[in-house]
């Protein structure tokens, strides 16, 4: 009969968990929500004193140049070596150049960029954040009488907003580079039908302007994750290093899912 | 067990206290209280010790009275505010007149001892830099530090990084000066040096300080009244004096630092027997 009650109970109990599971996310995401309004609303002094957000352009943006820049040559380079095994078997080698900047521009670059982004800035900034809540120096702050919402997150959040478009430019440029050196210098593609054909194909708002659109709106959303997963992170070594995981973990996701829905919203514009 | 209580302060005028915590109560989870019923009184110009073990939610009560944390029953003032009115840009406008130090300093780390200092000067203040550099100096000057002021936090020894954190602290001379285990993890040099400075600071700037610790020969030193809790209430109150010839059973553990008495040395377990399977179990 013991037997018959546990296992009578059990299927509610795991349905309770669950429940509670959803709930919590729920709860959590409301609080990020509520968070992300409250750090825009008191954004003031991020641009009244923006040398304050200058400094952290340097942390997120200038200091993930390398990665950005060393990536975006390889992708290029692969994208030339790829397209034109592909190309060549319908006669085409020349349009190799529409298709590396295509590539880059609409997809690779914002996607790409985006996801090293996290890696590099949305977990040192997250890990940041995280340790001046374990080791105080944010409730030091607010016995200070400084917000710390305004004085430490909200410069982070605007500095990865602004970064990340510029590194996805970079990363297309440095790809485009390496698939010129790739396809022109190495395979021997005709240089003038390179830059000729990608500069008749690619349109500047279809293309360009629709890339940069992704990238602003993934640099919004690894930057809100990233100062969030910060704020909210228990103050202790595993806390931190939970939220830094988190962050790289749901930044991705979050890219990819975006990536997706955004390209379908620029397609159905494109074709109504 | 009744409080013990000094007669002295217990008739002690209002009119020149700078706290009052009147039946405050708080938990963190309503079925779990930490604070019962604290009542106390904190005289302008004084320094005040609150004294426990670990635990007993004296920290929990610094943090009521810097309205970091709001008391679920009763009345807390401070400075003349009630607490319980204000909202967060009123607590923000009080604290201006607060200093805290924290257990470890809690310094930026990207920033070195003088920035530090100036912190607060530059995020309140429109004084020119030049201005806030020699004042930020004066004050690592008050605490000894001023040839260590161009040093990174990694660079200092826990005590000067706690002395560097006070200089911070009184950077815009609060009136009342917060002190959360301030002689936590420090050598006797370090510890003694903190000890004088928080009263010769408290004494020469006319502050008011509340010092939270279970240090008892540092805190008994510079304290001019203890307040004792356990398990979230005032157990015993009185100067230091009094306190050491004070024959209350909690006071007495506590200042002799006994390892049993009124808090056990056991926590509360099983029967031991029954633990160790010697009721016959093993047949």
């Amino acid at each position: 009969m013991a037997h018959m009650a546990e296992g009578g109970s059990r299927p509610v109990q795991i349905l309770e968990r669950l429940g509670q599971a959803i709930t919590a996310k729920i709860l959590r995401l409301g609080f990020a929500a509520r968070f992300l309004f409250y750090l825009v609303l008191h954004s003031g002094v991020a641009f009244r004193r923006f040398g304050l957000t200058i400094r952290e352009i340097y942390f997120a943006g200038v200091l993930s140049l390398i990665i950005i820049l060393v990536s975006g040559l390889f992708v290029g380079m692969v994208l030339g070596l790829q397209g034109y095994e592909t190309l060549q078997r319908y006669g085409s080698s020349e349009a190799l150049g529409i298709l590396v900047a295509l590539s880059l521009v609409r997809e690779l670059g914002p996607v790409v960029a985006g996801l090293l982004f996290a890696s590099r800035a949305g977990s040192a900034i997250t890990a940041e954040i995280g340790l001046m809540k374990a080791t105080e120096q944010i409730a030091a702050m607010e016995m200070m009488a400084v917000d710390p919402i305004a004085r430490v997150v909200a410069p982070r959040f605007w500095a990865g907003v602004i970064s990340m478009p510029l590194l996805a430019a970079l990363f297309s440029a440095m790809g485009i580079f390496g698939g010129y050196l790739v396809a022109v210098q190495l395979i021997g593609v005709d240089e003038g039908a390179f830059w000729s054909q990608m500069q008749a194909a690619v349109d500047v708002r279809e293309d360009i302007l629709n890339g940069v659109i992704k990238s602003i709106v993934f640099g919004v959303a690894v930057s809100w994750i990233a100062v969030f997963e910060g704020y909210d992170a228990p103050p202790t070594a595993e806390g931190v290093s939970g939220a830094t995981t988190r962050t790289v973990v749901t930044s991705s996701l979050a890219i990819l899912a975006l990536d997706f829905v955004l390209t379908a919203l620029m397609f159905a514009g494109g074709n109504a | 067990m009744p409080p013990f209580v000094s007669p002295a302060w217990s008739v002690a005028s209002s009119s020149s206290s700078i706290v009052e915590i009147d039946q405050v109560s708080f938990g963190y989870d309503p079925a779990r209280p930490v604070l019962h019923g604290i009542n106390l009184k904190i005289e302008r110009g004084s320094v005040v010790g609150i004294m426990g073990q670990s635990g007993c939610g004296k920290t929990t009560l610094l943090r009521i009275i810097a309205g970091w944390l709001r008391a679920s029953a009763g009345s807390a003032r401070v400075l003349g505010e009630n607490l319980g009115d204000l909202d967060e840009a009123r607590i923000f406008a009080l604290r201006r007149k607060m200093g805290m130090l924290f257990q470890f300093g809690a310094l930026f780390t990207d920033m070195s001892a003088i920035e530090n200092v100036a912190f607060q000067m530059r995020e309140h203040t429109d004084l020119p830099e030049e201005l806030i550099q020699d004042l930020a100096l004066l004050k690592l000057e008050s605490v000894g530090l001023r040839g260590a002021a161009r040093l990174m936090p990694s660079a200092l020894s826990g005590g000067m990084a706690r002395r560097v954190a006070l200089a911070r602290a009184i950077a815009l001379d609060p009136q009342l000066m917060l002190y959360d285990e301030p002689f936590t993890g420090l050598d006797p040099i370090a510890l003694g040096v903190i000890a004088r400075l928080i009263r010769r600071l408290n004494d020469a700037m006319g502050q008011t300080s509340i010092v939270v610790s279970h240090d008892v020969a540092e805190c008994f030193d510079i304290v001019d009244y203890v307040y004792f809790v356990s398990a979230g209430q005032i157990v015993a109150h009185g100067t230091p004096q009094e306190l050491r010839r004070s024959g209350h059973p909690f006071v007495h553990q506590f200042v002799a630092g006994e390892p049993d008495g009124p808090i056990p040395f056991h926590y509360p377990a099983r029967n031991y027997r029954g633990d160790l399977a010697l009721n016959g179990a093993h047949g």
